[in-house]
């Protein structure tokens, strides 16, 4: 393509292998109040 | 749905139901823009030839599902049935600053001080045991007001949790979230032992921190944290923590904050905005918001600047990991308050978060009400009403393209801002969008 580059793949996982409950609950991380939740790893993928 | 943006003179799109990232020339990015918003393509400045060249390219990428890609099922949840697997414990209801911003009531929590008996504590570990279900990993962070003011319930909290890790084969992973002012050898040992995580609470600027940041009498902390915190981050090595800085509209400029805290030695920092009602002294509200958007440029400039001089840090909010991020369940259902996390006070009370502490509207039990066994009953209704909170159901959110990053914000911020759980804050939006445009920005485009 001309115009237009890919460069992430889509990366929103669901199905299979996904929803185990098993990370960090977002609010238990640094912040406390701001609820961001993709900056955490999911305890599966994580290396 | 589509989003974008621009970070750092590269146009990008992001296709909000996948996650796909496209780097885009200008008059792509016009014409998505156009797109995004409804606006007649045709009117932009570009030959016709141009434009259709560039449609085309969008349609080969809806066709391989990377473009306005279809939203997915919603995913729901029963809040009452749901496990609990992470606990906020308030252990002492008490703290040894004065912070003027203090969410908390200086630690008071709207109910006088108190320190927690340990056999409060005990109770709500075996509480959470109990309502963890098959969950292996739990979460405990050990809060306050001050947690260090109540040290020994600290240390035999961590010691009892031990315990029921091999009685119950379960994970804890046990937090501190401190200011840091009762720091002392001991403490920083056991901590960099036993804490899989540690918050330690510093503004940035000595004068930005003594301002806000004030012992009883009056007087600034810097100098008696600092030290302290320099320490206990030195001997912890790559340990998990994290130095975390509240701004306020009194500090918009709050780059130099985390300039100040990088050179410090600190290398993992967070700074918050504070989070006050729109008239109260020190808010960010409509009237300052946008020179805090525009201030995350400017950091994200000195995070670049300082990754290229071979002095790196990591800013909380910036940092994604795309690949590894957590799925569309973790994402749709939110921070988990009231559903599979909980806040406990030091008289035993239970609330759907630390933030609702105090607020007996979201009182949902006591744990000394539980048996022996830790079995005890939570108000049902209230966790259902935090469960089918989410970002499909919450009509703002459904509608936001960044809700899969910020997962729906916090319910204790919409509360309190707003009187409903279900209307998220709208200052605290604008600043989370401009955050993940510059997270995605800096995981997706080389520097």
């Amino acid at each position: 393509m001309k115009h237009i580059k890919n460069i992430q793949k889509p990366c929103l996982r669901s199905g299979k292998n996904t929803a185990c409950g098993e990370c960090q609950a977002s609010c238990q991380s640094a912040c406390k109040t701001s609820c961001t939740v993709a900056n955490q790893k999911c305890v599966k993928t994580a290396k | 749905m589509i989003h974008a943006f621009e970070y750092r003179g590269t146009f990008l799109v992001l296709d909000v139901e996948s996650g796909a990232v496209h780097e885009v020339d200008k008059p792509s990015f016009d014409v998505i823009s156009a797109l995004e918003r409804g606006n007649a393509l045709y009117a932009l400045p570009y030959s016709r030839s141009l434009i259709d060249e560039i449609t085309e390219e969008i349609s080969e990428l809806k066709a391989d599902g990377l473009f306005d890609t279809p939203a997915p099922e919603p995913v729901s949840s029963d809040g009452a049935a749901s496990p609990i697997k992470s606990m906020c414990l308030n252990v002492a209801h008490d703290c040894n600053l004065r912070c003027a911003y203090c969410f908390a009531e200086t630690g008071e929590f709207h109910g006088g001080r108190m320190l927690m008996p340990f056999s409060t504590a005990k109770a709500a570990l075996d509480m959470l045991i109990k309502k963890s279900g098959g969950r292996h990993h739990l979460e405990v962070d050990l809060f306050g007001g001050e947690p260090l003011m109540s040290w020994d319930v600290v240390k035999k909290t961590v010691a009892y949790g031990r315990e029921l890790e091999k009685k119950f084969d379960k994970h804890i992973n046990f937090t501190i979230t401190t200011n840091g002012v009762a720091l002392d050898d001991e403490k920083i040992d056991f901590i960099n032992k036993e804490m899989h995580n540690v918050v330690i609470s510093i503004d940035g600027r000595r004068e930005v921190h003594d301002a806000l940041r004030v012992t009883p009498n009056g007087r600034g902390s810097y100098d008696t944290i600092v030290p302290k915190a320099q320490k206990l981050v030195r001997e912890r090595g790559e340990g998990e923590h994290y130095i975390r800085g509240t701004y306020t509209a009194d500090n918009l400029d709050f780059t130099e904050d985390v300039r100040a805290l990088a050179d410090l030695g600190f290398e993992q920092i967070s700074v918050e905005p504070v989070v006050l009602k729109p008239d109260e002294p020190h808010a960010i509200n409509d009237s300052n918001v946008d020179c805090a958007i525009a201030e995350y440029d400017r950091l994200a400039d000195l995070m670049i600047e300082r990754k290229k001089e071979g002095r790196p840090f990591n800013f909380f909010h910036f940092h994604i990991d795309l690949d590894n991020a957590p799925c569309l369940a973790k994402r749709a259902l939110g921070c988990g308050a009231g559903v599979e996390y909980v806040a406990v006070a030091p008289n035993g009370n239970v609330y759907p978060c630390h933030q609702f502490v105090g607020d007996d509207r979201f009182l949902l039990g006591n744990v000394l009400d539980a048996d022996g066994a830790g079995n005890m009953k939570l108000n049902d209704d209230i966790r259902r009403s935090f469960g089918s909170c989410n970002i499909f159901t919450k009509e703002k959110c459904s509608k936001c393209w960044a809700k899969y990053y910020c997962s729906g914000g916090c319910a204790a911020n919409a509360f309190k801002l707003n009187g409903s759980i279900s209307e998220p804050c709208e200052v605290s939006c604008k600043l989370l969008k401009k955050r993940t445009e510059i997270a995605i920005g800096m995981a997706t485009v080389k520097d």
